[in-house]
């Protein structure tokens, strides 16, 4: 090997390295991220292009990887409390709820009523907080720089509504071994309801000035087609799936919690493209609506956490498989218990795992601009990916 | 006793030094017009902390710019990296010594007025080419890839609106293209020529790299385009080129359709920067509410639209007058 070779081999990292050699003729090889204003974090997607056409697409991960798993596995359950909500910080209470109930469901401990309501409430608050910023930061990508701030006003207002039960902003830590850690009061449920007739009138505005405009339409319809073969074989799941045409949503497919009493439609598209991802997660924002005037209707009264819930809790030996659905897809969390004071194994489903693995599959002959708008329709987090 | 400078000369430096002064006050307050506008649009105050309502922010980012570390990228030709910022800014201002502010201030009343503006802001896609191509960065090579064949495909619906007006009124003299206009709204060509305003507009969007055809430096495609390796004075310099072709352009726009200094009452200089002011906003008010386009469909939209639209309006405005 030549001196020149030499020092070409060395250049970049092992990604690159490894990605380079395979490359075409004339192409050029285009680090995207990982700090790039459109991967949302710390993605890396190594890009081969010709002109403005991908070739290849590869995304690197690994970047905030935190050990989430093994510092589930060092510490006890209560100690691993905020953990989970830090992962995906947009859909945090998703997070804390999947946690808490595997233990629950392992140990058969049966939450009140009433905290049952609370956190479907507060759950769906947040997943309407997740879809905004989502929705925001969607058409920042696209280019137009002003829905981000009316989202975040929107926004905003349903994390003052949180603070109040919750105490925090963004990583809610709220539920607890047995319930939620503090009671909704009349304000909360006052600020909520106006906040759902307020929203009512917002989507209207957001539809008329964004949905419907011409070049967001161009920029979104027909562009990254995923079938629901290519779903199956990667494991999507959430909005990319029901962009697809299937009907998949783990709170009708697999009920937790009260959401069987609850009357809600699961949005579906059957056009594969981005547009159809994006009409499910403005859909479903207004669906979140109807669950929580829905819940607060027919809120119970009684205590918010059981009385003898468990303090520092020592689950039997086994294991145990709980699934919910997040914002982003099918949040899961397996836990084996040796019946020890900390869990011997705990392993977390990310949904945009599976989300982000299509993405070098679909983005293949894509435009530059195209690859952005696919990464962006795929609604990902990127601290949940890489745990 | 030495020769006495030729007035002509005299004339033209002063002048000159009146341009940068004005193309510099221009930025300052466009700046500040487009943070408020955007904070207006997005229902924040933008700017509120220097100064009263933030008046002074502009000059604390101009000096925050003056101070910032000049950097040169390795392996770039600092040569050319650094010419790259001269060449844009320079054609900008002298695209301005043909522009009539008023019926009497104007530089060089020239017969082809409207021919230098147009020769010299095409430099403009030079200085974005070699900073794309000497910064030694990805990102920068594709915004100036994107620059060039945007600006070239550009060009050619812009020249051919600007020859329906100029067959109109038969000069590419801006001063009498303004002066055969009337006072009132009805009397502009805006009125003769709807179809040409809307091309001229939309191609002048697209040639001033404005959104939604600010491909060349979509941030959230290509991080900044061409300037992403730029600091300090050398991102300074492109970005007050980029104001100076938006007023060079509004000017143009004020001046082919809507009356230039031709206006009641007060004196027509104020009319004139009225006018290009509205046209300013109006660019601005659409960048903070439109998407980016797409890069092939950017192209489409020239070639497919706006070249053939084009086209036929020269077609009719000839019709015209040879009836």
């Amino acid at each position: 090997m030549s001196s020149m070779e030499l020092r070409l081999d060395t250049r970049g990292d092992y990604y690159a390295r490894n990605f380079q050699p395979s490359h075409r003729e004339g192409s050029l090889i285009l680090n995207m991220g990982p700090q790039h204003p459109s991967t949302h974090g710390v993605l890396r997607i190594l890009l081969e292009i010709e002109g403005e056409y991908i070739i290849r697409a590869d995304p690197v991960l690994g970047y905030v990887h935190r050990m989430h798993e093994k510092m589930g596995e060092v510490m006890t359950y209560p100690q691993y409390y905020p953990n989970p909500p830090r992962t995906d910080y947009l859909h945090a209470l998703a997070w804390n709820w999947a946690h808490v109930a595997a233990v629950e469901r392992l140990m058969g401990i049966e939450v009140p009523e009433r905290a049952e309501y609370i956190r479907v409430i507060t759950c769906e608050l947040n997943r309407i907080t997740s879809h905004l910023l989502w929705w925001g930061a969607y058409l920042l990508d696209l280019g137009a720089f002003t829905p981000i701030m009316y989202a975040f006003d929107d926004r905003e207002r349903i994390q003052d509504i949180l603070q109040r039960p919750t105490g925090s902003r963004l990583t809610y830590c709220y539920y607890r071994f047995g319930g939620v850690s503090a009671d909704i009061d009349h304000r909360f449920i006052e600020d909520t309801r106006n906040h759902c007739a307020v929203m009512k009138e917002r989507f209207k505005m957001y539809k008329s000035l964004v949905t419907d405009n011409f070049i967001l339409r161009k920029r979104v319809e027909e562009i990254g087609e995923i079938s629901l073969e290519t779903c199956r074989k990667y494991g999507a799941t959430g909005p990319v799936l029901r962009g697809s045409g299937k009907a998949y949503d783990v709170r009708r497919a697999e009920p937790y919690s009260v959401y069987d009493r609850l009357d809600f439609n699961i949005p579906v598209y059957d056009t594969c493209d981005a547009m159809g991802r994006y009409l499910v997660r403005m859909d479903e924002m207004q669906e979140s609506i109807k669950i929580i005037e829905q819940a607060l209707d027919t809120l119970p009264e009684g205590d918010y956490i059981l009385p003898k819930a468990p303090k520092r809790p020592k689950p039997p030996v086994g294991d145990v498989y709980f699934a919910l659905e997040g914002a982003r897809g099918k949040i899961g969390f397996h836990l084996v218990s040796d019946g020890g004071k900390s869990p011997y194994r705990i392993k977390l489903r990310a949904p945009g795992y599976s989300n982000l693995s299509l993405f070098s599959e679909v983005a293949q002959g894509t435009l530059i601009s195209d690859a952005v708008s696919i990464l962006g329709s795929l609604d990902l987090v990127i601290p949940e990916i890489d745990r | 006793m030495i020769e006495a400078i030729p007035t002509q000369f005299i004339i033209i430096f002063v002048s000159m030094l009146a341009i940068m002064a004005f193309v510099g006050l221009n930025a300052v307050v466009l700046v500040y017009l487009e943070r408020k506008i955007a904070g207006f649009i997005h229902r924040r105050p933008g700017p509120y902390e220097v100064g009263p309502h933030g008046i002074l922010q502009p000059i604390a980012d101009g000096l925050k710019l003056v101070g910032k570390q000049i950097f040169t990228p390795t392996g770039a030709d600092s040569y050319l990296y650094w010419l790259a910022p001269m060449i844009s800014i320079a054609p900008a201002l002298v695209c301005f010594i043909a522009i009539p502010f008023g019926p009497h201030l104007q530089v060089i009343n020239t017969n082809v007025g409207l021919i230098l503006i147009l020769a010299f802001t095409g430099i403009n896609v030079l200085a974005l080419c070699i900073a794309g191509w000497t910064s030694q960065n990805k990102y920068s090579l594709l915004g100036a890839a994107r620059d060039v064949s945007q600006s070239v495909a550009y060009e050619i619906p812009l020249l051919i609106t600007v020859l329906s007006i100029v067959f109109m009124t038969g000069t590419f003299n801006l001063f009498d293209i303004a002066a055969g206009q009337g006072a009132w709204p009805w009397q502009w060509y805006i009125v003769y020529q709807p179809l040409a305003f809307i091309l001229f507009f939309i191609c002048v969007l697209a040639e001033t790299n404005r959104a939604p055809f600010d491909l060349p430096e979509a941030e959230s495609e290509l991080t900044a385009g061409f300037h992403t390796e730029y600091s300090g004075m050398g991102f300074a310099m492109f970005f007050l080129a980029e104001y100076a072709y938006m007023v060079v352009a509004s000017c143009v726009i004020a001046i082919l359709f809507l009356g230039g200094f031709q206006g009641p009452i007060v004196p027509g200089v104020w009319w004139f920067l009225a006018k290009v002011y509205i046209v300013l906003l109006v660019m601005i008010w659409i960048r903070w509410t439109f998407p980016r386009v797409r890069f092939d469909q950017l192209l489409n939209i020239c070639w497919k639209w706006l070249i053939p639209l084009a086209v036929l309006n020269l077609l009719i405005t000839l019709a015209v007058i040879a009836l």
